[in-house]
C-alpha cells in the first residue's frame, strides 16, 4: 500500500477548500500514513499489523470565529469529498454559536511548499524473515515501523503544502537476563539487510560486559557520561513547556530562572529549533511557513522563544513557526569539542549512561528533573568500562548539570528521530551530542 | 453506524480462516476557555475497523477506515498476508485462543448526552467556570475545558460472535496558575491530565462540582505560591484519591499486566518486578490492601460488558488481604502463561486504543477497595506527616519498582491536626515494599471514582482510558521531600 497520493490530496483540497456556506476561509490539514508494524518478543513475532489511516482536520473561519473537526477518511476520494463537504456545512452552522476569538491569527497570503522523499523500504515479510535469521539464539525483543507518512495543508486562499517522507525505524533490545539488556536501533530510508545484521551482532557483542557482576552504585554525586540517546531524554524535557512564549509570560516555564538571568547554562550550550535539518514539515498546521531556525539558548543564555500564532496575537510579537503547544519539533543542541572516541578516557572513573527512562520534573521552577537509568549503563574505571550498574534514580537540576556541572560536549551531534507511535508515527527529532557531567545526583 | 457491517464482513471474510473484526465509531468534542477567551471548538469523528486473521500457524492484523465491501476485503487480504509471513514464527500458539460466540449488546450510562447539548450552552458553562477561577491578578493563567466522547464498538468473529457496546465519556477540567513574587504554582480540579473522567453525559459535571470548583482551585494556587516547601524526612503520608489513582496506576496496575510479565514490553514500556511464580502467595501489601479489577461499576470510565477480544467481564480481586492473586491478563496472555506451565486466572482486560491498534493487556477499572477509617481518624493518628493531593509528577523504573511521585498540594499534619499548606510535596519509594507500609484505609466516605484518559503503552503505542477508584490511604515511614530553594 502506498497511502494517500498527492493527486488525492489535491482533489480533496480543490473540492473542499472553498469560501462557501457563509464561511470566509476553509482549511484542510491531512495526516496520513500507510504503516507496517511488527513487534517481536524472544525473536518471535508477537504482533504483525498493517494500518491504513488518513485523518483530515477541517477548519472553517468567519471573522474571528473558527471551528475545527478531525475526520477519518476512507481513501475513496469521492466519498471523502462528500464527507468533508457535509462536515464543512455542519461546522458553518456551528459558527453562529461561537464567540469571537481575539487571538485568532491565520496566514494572510497563500504559500506553497513541497517535500517528497522516496525510499527503499523492507516489506513486513522481509523484516520478519530477517529477524528470524539474524536474531537466532538471542533474546531479541523489538519493534519495526515502516512506510510513508504524509502531512499536507491546503486552504481557500490557495495555499498548498505537501510533505511526504517514507522511512523505516526498527528498535530492539538484546537481553542477557533479568533487566540487563543492550538497546539499539536502525532507521533510515534505504533498508540494508547487511547493515541491520551488523547492528544486531554489535548489540549482542555488548552483552558480554553485562554478564559481569554488577557494580553497586550508592546514591550521591557521580561523574557521568551521557550517550546521545540519554541526552535526547534530558534535553527533550526542556521542550515540555520550557521554550514557549506563553509559558514564559505565565511564569510556568521550567526555564524561568534562565529567562530571568538568575541562572545560566555553560557557555558551550546552544540550543535551536532547527527545522531545515529535522524531519518535521516546513509548515505549521495553520499553514504558516516555519522560520528556518530559532535560537532558544545562545552560549548558555536564554535567547528566543517558540511563538505560536495565538501567542503572537496575544503578546504582540511575530510568530516564528511554532506549533500551538509551542513545543520544539526539531530541537538541536550544538556539539562541543570532545572527540567521541575520547569520551571514556575523559570520563576517567564514573558512570556511562546509555539510556534514561521516565523523566519528569520533580521541581519545575528549579528545572529539577528525576528519572531512571535503563539498559546498558556501565561503571567505567580509569577510562575502561568494567561492570554494569543496576537501575538507579536521579534527581538533579538541568541548570546545574549543564551549567556548572558540564565538563564537555562531544564533537558530533547525533540525529535521533522520535519513534513514538501514539495515534500516528511522529516526524519530530532531536539532535544532540554526548556529554560529561560532574556530580550527577543519584537518589535511590 | 454499523447496521450493514455484519453482513458485509461475513461476505468478504476468508471462509477457511479464523478471523475477527473490531469496528469502532467515535465522536468527540473538545471545548476550552482559557483566560476567559473561548478557543476554537474541536470536533472529531472517526470510524474504522481492525481485522485479524489466524491461518496456517500465523496471525495478521490490518486496519482500515474504509468499511465498504472493497475496503474490508482489502484489509482481510493484508491480514492474511501477514498471517502467512508470521506462520511458524509466532510468540504464541494461535490455536490456544478460545472461541468468541456471544451475541450481546451493552449500553453504558448517559443521562444527559453531552454531544447533543447546544454548543452555545456548553461554551457559556465553561466561560462561567473559567471566570470563577480568576479572582484577581495573582492568577496569571486559568482555564476550563470539557472533553466529551461517544464510542460505539462492534466485535464480529468467525465463531458467530456479535457484540455491540456503546459508551459515553465526559472529562471536565479546571486549572489556575498563581504567580506571586516570582513563584508560580498551578492547581487543578483533579490533576492536570483530566483525573476526573467518568462515563456519562453532562451529569458527570455535577459529580465533579464543575460549576463551583473555580474559586477553590484559584485560592489553593494562591496559597501554594506563598507556602513553604514541603518538609524533608521519613514520615507518614496521607494520600487522597486523586494521588492514590496514580499510585495504583503505576505501582500496581502496570506491574500486574501479564504481557509485561511475559516480556512483550521490554523494548518500550518495560518489564515487571512481578514474576509468573508469585501469583497465589506473594505478599504485595499489608493485610489492609484489597485491589479489584472492576469493569462493572457503571459510572467508571473503563466499564464494559466484554473486553475488546470479546471476553465477558467480571469483577475480580487481584490482590486480596495483601496477597497477589491474579494478573491483568486477557485470554491470549493467560494461554501463553499456561504454555509456560503457569495456570493463572486472568480477567477480561484485552483492550485497544481504537480501530487502528490491535489489542494488548491493559488496565481497565483498577480500584483499591475501601476500608473502615474516617478521614478524621487517619489525620488524628499521624504525629507528623503530610497530606498530599493531586498528582503532578510521576516517574518509575522500567520494572515498576523504584518510583518518585509529586503532588500539587501538600498540607502538614502535626500532632493529629492539619497544619500549614506546603508546596512541591514529593515522595519516593519501592513498589515491592511501599504497599506493605499501608497503615490505614479510608472508608466509603473518602472513596472517589477517578481515572486517566492517557494511559500509554504498546508497540505501536496506544493511549487508553483507565479508571481508578480509591479511598484516602495512610502509609507509614515514607521518604518525603520538597522542592529546591
Amino acid at each position: 500500500m502506498s497511502g494517500v497520493t498527492r493527486a488525492d490530496f489535491e482533489a480533496l483540497a480543490d473540492a473542499v477548500c472553498r469560501a462557501a456556506d457563509g464561511v470566509e476561509r476553509t482549511t484542510l490539514l491531512l495526516k496520513a500514513e500507510s504503516s507496517d508494524f511488527v513487534r517481536f518478543n524472544r525473536g518471535a513475532v508477537r504482533q504483525a499489523t498493517q494500518v491504513e489511516q488518513a485523518f483530515a482536520t477541517l477548519g472553517v473561519v468567519r471573522g474571528a470565529r473558527r471551528i475545527e473537526s478531525r475526520v477519518a477518511l476512507t481513501g475513496r476520494v469521492d466519498a471523502d469529498i462528500a464527507t468533508l463537504n457535509d462536515e464543512r456545512r455542519r461546522l458553518a452552522k456551528g459558527l453562529d454559536d461561537v464567540v469571537d476569538d481575539p487571538y485568532l491569527l491565520l496566514p494572510e497570503t497563500a504559500t506553497r511548499s513541497e517535500r517528497h522523499d522516496d525510499a527503499r523500504l523492507p516489506s513486513a515479510a522481509d523484516v520478519i524473515a530477517t529477524v528470524a535469521r539474524v536474531a537466532h539464539g538471542l533474546d531479541f525483543v523489538g519493534f519495526h515501523a515502516g512506510g510513508p507518512v504524509v502531512r499536507a495543508f491546503a486552504d481557500s486562499l490557495g495555499s498548498r503544502h505537501w510533505h511526504r517522507v517514507a522511512s523505516f525505524h526498527i528498535e530492539w533490545c538484546c537481553y542477557l537476563a533479568g533487566d540487563r539488556a543492550v538497546k539499539a536501533s536502525y532507521a533510515g530510508r534505504d533498508w540494508d539487510e547487511a547493515e541491520f545484521a551488523r547492528r544486531v551482532a554489535a548489540s549482542a557483542a555488548r552483552l558480554a560486559l553485562l554478564g559481569r557482576p554488577p557494580r553497586a552504585v550508592q546514591p550521591g554525586a557521580h561523574r557521568a557520561y551521557f550517550e546521545p540517546t540519554a541526552m535526547a531524554e534530558l534535553v527533550g524535557m526542556l521542550g515540555w513547556g520550557g521554550f514557549g512564549l506563553k509559558a514564559r509570560r505565565t511564569g510556568s516555564s521550567c526555564l524561568m530562572r534562565l529567562a530571568h538571568r538568575d541562572a545560566a547554562l555553560h557557555p558551550s550550550v546552544t540550543l535551536a529549533e532547527d527545522t531545515p535539518h529535522g524531519l518535521a514539515p516546513a509548515f505549521t498546521p495553520e499553514g504558516f511557513l516555519r522560520d528556518a531556525a530559532v535560537t532558544l539558548v545562545d552560549q548558555g543564555r536564554a535567547a528566543d522563544t517558540l511563538v505560536s500564532p495565538r501567542s503572537a496575537r496575544e503578546f504582540g510579537v511575530p510568530a516564528n513557526g511554532a506549533n500551538a503547544d509551542e513545543t520544539p519539533e526539531s530541537l538541536a543542541m550544538a556539539p562541543g569539542t570532545l572527540r567521541e572516541a575520547d569520551a571514556a578516557a575523559a570520563l576517567g572513573s564514573g558512570l556511562w549512561i546509555s539510556n534514561l527512562w521516565y523523566l519528569n520534573f520533580s521541581d519545575r521552577p528549579a528545572c529539577r528533573i528525576t528519572g531512571m537509568t535503563r539498559f546498558a549503563c556501565l561503571w567505567v574505571e580509569d577510562g575502561v568500562p568494567v561492570a554494569p550498574i543496576g537501575a538507579m534514580r536521579f534527581d538533579d537540576s538541568f541548570l546545574r548539570m549543564f551549567g556548572e556541572g558540564l565538563v564537555a560536549l562531544t564533537d558530533h551531534a547525533e540525529a535521533i528521530p522520535n519513534s513514538d507511535t501514539y495515534l500516528e508515527r511522529q516526524l519530530a527529532s532531536v539532535s544532540v551530542p554526548g556529554a560529561i557531567v560532574a556530580d550527577w545526583r543519584l537518589t535511590l | 453506524m454499523f447496521d450493514s457491517l455484519e453482513a458485509i464482513t461475513r461476505r468478504v471474510a476468508p471462509p477457511s480462516s479464523r478471523w475477527s473484526l473490531r469496528a469502532v465509531h467515535e465522536r468527540s468534542e473538545q471545548l476550552t476557555v482559557r483566560q476567559d477567551v473561548a478557543q476554537a471548538p474541536q470536533f472529531g469523528r472517526e470510524a474504522g475497523a481492525m481485522v485479524t486473521v489466524a491461518h496456517g500457524g500465523g496471525v495478521g492484523h490490518a486496519a482500515t477506515a474504509d468499511l465498504g465491501e472493497a475496503g474490508l476485503a482489502a484489509a482481510f487480504g493484508r491480514a492474511q498476508a501477514l498471517a502467512a509471513a508470521s506462520a511458524g514464527r509466532l510468540a504464541f500458539d494461535p490455536e490456544s485462543l478460545p472461541a468468541v460466540r456471544p451475541r450481546a449488546r451493552h449500553v453504558g450510562p448517559r443521562e444527559r448526552p453531552s454531544l447533543a447539548a447546544p454548543l452555545r450552552d456548553k461554551l457559556q458553562l465553561l466561560a462561567d467556570a473559567c471566570r470563577l477561577a480568576h479572582p484577581d491578578d495573582r492568577i496569571v493563567d486559568w482555564s476550563a475545558s470539557l472533553w466529551s466522547t461517544e464510542t460505539e464498538q462492534l466485535i464480529l468473529t468467525s465463531d458467530g460472535g456479535c457484540i455491540e457496546q456503546q459508551a459515553a465519556q465526559t472529562m471536565p477540567h479546571l486549572q489556575a496558575t498563581a504567580l506571586i513574587d516570582g513563584v508560580a504554582q498551578t492547581r487543578s480540579s483533579a490533576g492536570q491530565y483530566n483525573g476526573f473522567c467518568q462515563q456519562g453525559g453532562l451529569e458527570v459535571l455535577e459529580r465533579a462540582h464543575f460549576a463551583t470548583e473555580g474559586p477553590r482551585v484559584a485560592a489553593e494556587a494562591i496559597a501554594l505560591a506563598t507556602a513553604p516547601h514541603c518538609p524533608t524526612g521519613t514520615m507518614d503520608v496521607l494520600l487522597m484519591p486523586d494521588q492514590m489513582m496514580l499510585q495504583i496506576h503505576e505501582s500496581i496496575g502496570h506491574p500486574l499486566e501479564l504481557d509485561r510479565i511475559l516480556g512483550d514490553e521490554r523494548n518500550f514500556a518495560g518489564t515487571s518486578f512481578v514474576t509468573l511464580d508469585m501469583f497465589g502467595h506473594y505478599r504485595y501489601g499489608s493485610e489492609l490492601l484489597n485491589v479489584s479489577h472492576d469493569p462493572t461499576r457503571a459510572e467508571q470510565i473503563a466499564s464494559f460488558a466484554y473486553d475488546d477480544d470479546g471476553t465477558p467481564s467480571q469483577r475480580r480481586l487481584l490482590i486480596e488481604r495483601g496477597v497477589l492473586m491474579r494478573p491483568l491478563g486477557g485470554a491470549l496472555s493467560i494461554a501463553r502463561a499456561a504454555a509456560l506451565g503457569h495456570r493463572l486466572e486472568g480477567v477480561a482486560t484485552s483492550r485497544a486504543a481504537s480501530w487502528n491498534r490491535p489489542t494488548i493487556d491493559r488496565m481497565s477499572n483498577l480500584n483499591v477497595e475501601p476500608g473502615d477509617a474516617t478521614l478524621a481518624q487517619m489525620i488524628e493518628s499521624i504525629e507528623f506527616g503530610v497530606l498530599m493531593r493531586t498528582n503532578v509528577s510521576w516517574s518509575i523504573d522500567d520494572s515498576r519498582n523504584k518510583f518518585q511521585f509529586g503532588c500539587e498540594h501538600g498540607q502538614v499534619i502535626r500532632r493529629g491536626k492539619l497544619a500549614e499548606v506546603v508546596r512541591n510535596p514529593n515522595y519516593r519509594g519501592v513498589s515491592a515494599t511501599f504497599w506493605r507500609s499501608l497503615a490505614m484505609v479510608g472508608d466509603a466516605s473518602t472513596f472517589e471514582v477517578m481515572g486517566t484518559p492517557y494511559c500509554g503503552k504498546g508497540e505501536p503505542s496506544q493511549i487508553v482510558r483507565v479508571g481508578h477508584a480509591s479511598p484516602a490511604c495512610r502509609f507509614s515511614g515514607i521518604d518525603v521531600f520538597g522542592g529546591h530553594e
